[in-house]
């Protein structure tokens, strides 16, 4: 087979698995944002569960508590921002940079306190990880030309956690558009107003937003520790949470294009890391830290350039106060 | 059925010290029409908040159809039948008509079947009420008498008898407003009652078989509407005579002070909001300019006052252009003796969090009588606020009260003290009276006319068109960003009505 087909499918591969913790991530403050809550503790939300997520695993030896873990402390985090945000209509911004704060910091500390290890997680193995699942004839089918091969080698070969992202982009724009839930929710971040005299409480519709969140971003951080990764280490969402709120912004809160802009910026992290060290074309060799850093300039070129007027949720960001 | 729909015994409701409802008896009879009036503050919202459970009274007694009953949400109300028309409009602006006319009454967790049962629903209202609408229009689509007849929709949809309107008139045409009391006579024809709320007397006059007159949180009066005069009705609202139409002489214009030629403006979503208006207006006249809200008159202030720019035309202000397609800076043409007093006080009118005596000269801060070199003067400023205040009967007396503490009348003539009293050369002035209770409505009117009496060109808009009748010497009427016509301050309210619906000059004439 050509070199160049093979090196194209293996970009996708990574791009695929670049983009789940971000897709994850972005569905999870499309939940959030679309029900009128902007919350930019993605991130922090992400990171505290990829350390509870790791953490579980490495102590009860088990993925799925690991992910369960991950999950109640991400859900956790988002009902203290529900609780400062909807309850007692605080600054949503200043509590999201606050839970990035308190994340940062605590888990490296509890990762210290209990492994000893320089705040990282033990690494963890065999069932300790969401190892890839071979799909169905993906052996056989190796062997036939091309599709046989995108099947087996693209395809086939990921973690649970992969296929789930993929069925939660489907799953998320049911939600919305096909449910009495859904049109509360984008309702609420509409006109909460509209809501509230409609009958339905504003306060626990949010809430049940942002428990949604949480339960996303458990999936982004424990797929980032306990699949992508082998355990938990300092910083390691890297600012994956504020990519994926420029995604979400990218696809204007809407589920399928966020599907697509997530895997747009998984392919440019794809790419940087396979043109590191080797020269490019015309340019010749292209320092390391430039090629890390595309990711993030195409994110602000995209957004300012490319994306049009993105229109967000009327009542975002703003507490909904009853009028007098 | 019972005799009554609603009956209210002894409600009391406070906020803090202030009493917004005092010993509210009201019997509301089943099938009637019933209004209520009062001015701003008098406390019709709170009341009508509390039949639809937003607040809960502190005492007294509810009574839906003979029995008592508790309020304590929404929910409550609309399963007791009572719908409620919000003055703002409760809609979701990027649904379609479908979509909010079942939020909230869905009835199952997937919206497929719903969505079909609804709409088979608001085909028979439709046909009942005589309520059309495309069920599958986005709201944000609809002209605004549409969107009102989706809160009336929905109402029904949610099996309302008892409808409450809030001031449902405000942002209508005279020939939406028309229409809408055809649909309250055929509401009332089917044996639901209709409770509406409004400040407009004629409106009460025309449509309502009974009303009550609330003042200062209290019922003052409950009459039948066939036996009370409007001028009645003003009195008891105010608690004294008001004149409801302002006295004025005769004009004596003079030289043409501003001049508005050829100007378009186009938004930020590229439309021509504002589209080849010319117009002068001349010393000693007041220009009114009526239309429905959103046919582009807001646009037409700012850019004559220097927030907006234009993309072609010009403007001169006494035979000097104003740099409309450029930078034109409401700081110079203040100084060039143009005064505004924008639509919307709240946002361009006042910083509400300062105290009053700071607001009374923002603009004009800069004016040497307020300095003591580069810095404030306060001792001036507060003596000079103190004198406006007393001009202008601002209440409560009280320069270093927060502004946002005092009431919308009186805000408003802290910005017309503010203007005015720079003795500017022309006014620019947009909804005078918006917010502002009879009682201070008649002072603003007075002193708009003493404007132009003593030669000072007035561009008055509003879409009162009660107001622009009363105060014009001259009217014109923008329909979708164009001056569609001109007619003298005798115009009918038909014709210019008419005219304000988009209907050919011409025609209208006729």
């Amino acid at each position: 087979m050509e070199h160049s087909f093979v090196v194209a499918i293996q970009i996708l591969d990574s791009t695929i698995r670049l983009s789940i913790p971000l897709m994850f991530a972005c569905l999870a403050g499309l939940y959030s944002e679309r029900a009128g809550v902007f919350d930019i503790g993605l991130e922090g939300k992400m990171l505290a569960a990829a350390f509870a997520g790791a953490a579980g695993a490495a102590v009860y030896g088990s993925a799925w508590v690991g992910l369960s873990l991950a999950i109640v402390v991400s859900v956790f985090l988002a009902l203290v921002h529900g609780f400062a945000s909807i309850t007692n209509r605080g600054n949503q911004i200043v509590s999201g940079v606050a839970i990035n704060f308190i994340a940062a910091g605590t888990t490296v500390i509890l990762g210290q306190a209990w492994f000893a290890q320089g705040g990282r997680t033990p690494s963890l193995g065999g069932e300790q990880r969401f190892t890839g699942v071979a799909l169905p004839f993906a052996e056989a089918a190796r062997d036939i030309p091309i599709i046989g091969y995108i099947y087996a080698e693209l395809i086939s070969g990921h973690s649970i956690l992969v296929y789930l992202a993929f069925f939660t982009v489907a799953f998320t724009w049911w939600v919305l558009f096909r449910t009495r839930f859904g049109l509360r929710l984008r309702a609420v971040g509409e006109n909460p107003a509209a809501v509230d005299t409609a009958g339905i409480s504003v306060t626990w519709l949010r809430y049940r937003a942002v428990i949604c969140t949480g339960i996303l971003c458990g999936l982004a951080g424990a797929y980032l520790s306990m699949a992508i990764g082998a355990g938990f280490v300092k910083d390691m969402t890297a600012g994956r949470g504020f990519i994926a709120l420029a995604a979400l912004i990218f696809a204007k809160w809407k589920p399928v294009p966020a599907m697509f802009a997530c895997l747009l910026f998984g392919f440019l992290d794809a790419v940087s890391i396979r043109l590191q060290g080797s020269p490019l074309p015309i340019i010749g060799p292209v320092p390391t830290q430039l090629m890390q850093a595309l990711p993030y300039v195409m994110t602000v070129i995209l957004l300012a350039g490319f994306i049009g007027r993105a229109i967000p949720p009327r009542a975002g960001g703003v507490p909904y106060v009853k009028e007098r | 059925m019972s005799e009554s729909a609603i009956e209210l015994v002894g409600i009391n409701k406070s906020f803090g010290s202030v009493r917004a409802n005092k010993d509210i008896d009201l019997n509301i009879k089943s099938g009637t029409i019933h209004g209520i009036v009062g001015e701003n503050g008098a406390g019709k919202s709170t009341l009508m908040s509390i039949l639809y459970g937003f607040y809960q009274a502190d005492s007294g007694e509810i009574r839906v159809g003979g029995k008592k009953v508790a309020i304590a949400s929404s929910n409550d109300a609309i399963a007791l039948g009572i719908g409620m028309v919000h003055q703002h409009f409760m809609l979701v602006q990027n649904f379609t008509v479908l979509e909010n006319i079942i939020l909230g009454a869905e009835g199952e967790a997937l919206l497929n079947s719903s969505i079909s049962k609804a709409r088979s629903e608001l085909r028979r209202l439709e046909k009942e009420y005589g309520l059309d609408v495309d069920p599958d229009a986005i709201i944000e689509d609809l002209p605004v008498g549409l969107q009102q007849r989706v809160e009336i929709l929905k109402a029904l949809y949610r099996g309302a008898d008892i409808l409450i309107l809030d001031e449902p008139t405000g942002v209508l045409t005279p020939a939406e407003a028309d229409h809408l009391f055809r649909i309250l006579d055929q509401l009332r024809a089917e044996g639901k009652t209709v409770v509406l709320i409004t400040h407009k007397l004629r409106e009460i006059k025309a449509i309502t078989d009974s009303v009550s007159v609330m003042r200062q949180g209290a019922i003052v009066d409950t009459r039948k509407t066939a036996e009370v005069s409007v001028e009645e009705l003003a009195e008891l609202m105010v608690g004294r005579r008001v004149l409801l139409r302002v006295e004025k002489g005769d004009m004596r214009p003079g030289e043409v002070k501003l001049s508005v030629r050829n100007l378009t403006v186009v938004d930020s979503r590229g439309v021509k909001v504002v589209d080849d208006v010319s117009f002068d207006v001349r010393g000693g006249e007041i220009v009114g300019i009526a239309g429905v809200a959103g046919n582009g008159q807001s646009q037409l202030l700012e850019t004559i006052s220097g927030i907006r720019a234009a993309v072609s035309g010009t403007v001169t202000l006494d035979g000097k252009p104003i740099d409309v397609t450029g930078a034109a800076d409401p700081g110079d043409l203040r100084d060039r003796g143009l005064a505004h007093v924008p639509e919307d006080r709240h946002y361009v009118g006042l910083v509400l969090p300062f105290e009053e005596y700071e607001n009374s000269i923002l603009g004009y801060h800069d004016r040497a009588e307020y300095l003591n070199g580069p810095f404030l003067n306060i001792d001036a400023i507060r003596a000079d606020a103190r004198m406006k205040i007393e001009q202008y009967d601002v209440r409560p007396r009280n320069e270093r009260l927060k502004t946002a503490n005092f009431s919308g009348g009186n805000q408003q003539k802290i910005v017309l003290a503010r203007e005015l009293e720079k003795d500017p050369g022309v006014l620019v002035i947009g909804q005078p009276t918006r917010g502002v209770d009879v009682g201070a409505i008649e002072f603003i009117h007075r002193r708009l006319i003493d404007m132009r009496d003593q030669g000072r060109a007035v561009l008055l808009v509003s879409v009162e068109l009660d107001e622009i009748r009363s105060l014009s010497d001259r009217i014109l009427v923008m329909f979708d960003g164009k001056v569609v016509g001109e007619r003298s301050g005798e115009a009918t309210e038909g014709e210019l009505g008419l005219l304000m619906a988009g209907i050919d000059g011409k025609e209208a004439a006729e």
